[in-house]
């Protein structure tokens, strides 16, 4: 449960942000998803209580983070960058992946960064040396990236046409899988030596990707890890879900990966070129 | 999921429409939570208790009206009621089971004084 983490936003610091400058948030009225409370006009009066009133709010929870990520969906849109967000638990091989696509994709197209993690910028180190633009964000407590933190990353990148924009989400199974950041699709990454039981033991998370990574498919020889079973219960949660097996280490199964985010990135710029048209 | 972070717009959302009736004091929040949402109640009880502390909502009673998990089974081509994802359709066991409602997250309504 993540109630103990006690996600304090004051806590969260993004690189390239300056110290105690506050961030200008942009304001976006119009976009809420709900009947605004009738006032006292329209407050039912209890009885025996007579100062005490009903308002009618019908607002769903997370709607200003869905807000917030549908304002990072219209600008990755427009630039026409994919955006993937990567969740899985910690040690699962989000950052070598990445690291090896960066080095490998850069070439093919603009490549960026954007990690999450709650303390140090070593991710961020990592994906810089595999010569690629990367921010840092660090949720202090926070368990999950939320559609607000990404939103300020954003304006430390410049994003390319035709680009793509990784997201490594904070190692956990748990907390990002209901936290909307604009991405065009979540991958979750599940290595071989975690158990093929987690799409059923987390399915949130499964429910919630449209690809499941399935990594350090060099180590199946010494694992006892049953492929079908765990792609048969991915797909008992989430019967759309795509399957990839992959090592990030050895470079097995990468070039399927690629072509997987190649098909994307041709939905996003069929996409970007639609919203120019209309 | 984040339960906190949760509870923190819940008490936003309040707070808000609370100011803007005018109230000075909200004493209670009913939130709608379906089986299949992201949320604990019980995570989102405590949640509540310490993140509306020296908000309008300090001291306001959580109301957690649940909402059930529907599906679709396409095994047997029935609508079902299932408690958690990945949940075998009560009636014939398969598991081609599509989710139909029981996910939602809403702050449904508050009283203040
Ligand atoms: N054998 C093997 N190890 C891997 C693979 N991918 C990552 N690792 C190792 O797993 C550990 C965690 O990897 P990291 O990328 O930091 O995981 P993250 O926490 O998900 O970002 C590191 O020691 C990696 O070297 C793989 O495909 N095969
Ligand atoms: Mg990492
Ligand atoms: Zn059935």
């Amino acid at each position: 449960m993540c109630t103990t983490c006690g996600c304090g936003r004051a806590e969260v610091t993004i690189e390239g942000e300056g110290h105690g400058t506050p961030h200008h948030h942009h304001h976006h009225h119009g976009d809420h998803d709900h009947s605004h409370g009738h006032g006292p006009l329209g407050a039912a009066h209890a009885p025996g209580l007579s100062e005490a009133r009903i308002i009618e709010v019908e607002e769903n929870i997370l709607a200003a983070n869905d807000a917030a990520a549908a304002h990072n969906r219209a600008h990755l849109e427009a630039a026409g960058v994919l955006a993937l967000n990567l969740v899985s638990s910690p040690g699962s091989g989000k950052t070598t992946l990445l690291a090896r696509t960066a080095q490998d994709l850069k070439a093919r197209m603009p490549v960026s960064v954007i990690e999450g993690d709650q303390q140090t910028s070593n991710d961020a180190d990592r994906i810089r040396a595999a010569g690629v633009p990367a921010v840092q964000i660090n949720t202090g407590k926070g368990c999950h990236l939320d559609a607000d933190m990404v939103h300020r990353a954003l304006h430390g990148l410049t994003l390319e046409a035709g680009g793509a924009l990784f997201i490594e989400n904070v190692g956990n199974l748990v907390c990002p899988a209901g936290f909307d950041l604009g991405e065009a699709a979540k991958v979750v990454i599940l290595s071989v030596t975690e158990g093929e039981d987690k799409p059923l033991k987390y399915p949130d998370m499964f429910a919630a990707a449209r690809l499941m990574v399935l990594n350090k498919a060099d180590l199946l020889p010494y694992v006892p890890f049953d492929v079908d079973k765990c792609v048969e219960y991915a797909r008992r949660i989430n019967p759309e879900i795509e399957v990839l097996t992959v090592s990030a280490l050895t470079g097995e199964g990468l070039d399927a990966w690629y072509d997987w985010i190649e098909a994307r990135r041709r939905e996003a710029g069929a996409g970007a070129a639609r919203q120019a048209a209309g | 999921m984040h339960e906190m972070a949760l509870a923190e717009s819940v008490v936003s959302i309040a707070e808000r429409e609370a100011r803007r009736a005018g109230a000075e004091r909200i004493t209670s929040v009913r939130l709608e939570i379906g089986a299949l949402s992201h949320v604990v109640p019980e995570a989102m009880r405590f949640a509540f208790s310490a993140v509306s502390r020296g908000s309008l909502a300090e001291g306001a009673r959580l109301d957690i009206l649940r909402v059930p998990g529907r599906a679709w089974c396409h095994d047997c081509g029935r609508e079902i009621e299932i408690s958690a994802l990945g949940d075998a359709c009560p009636a014939c066991g398969g598991y081609s089971v599509q989710v139909t409602g029981g996910q939602e997250m809403r702050v449904k309504d508050l009283e203040v004084a």
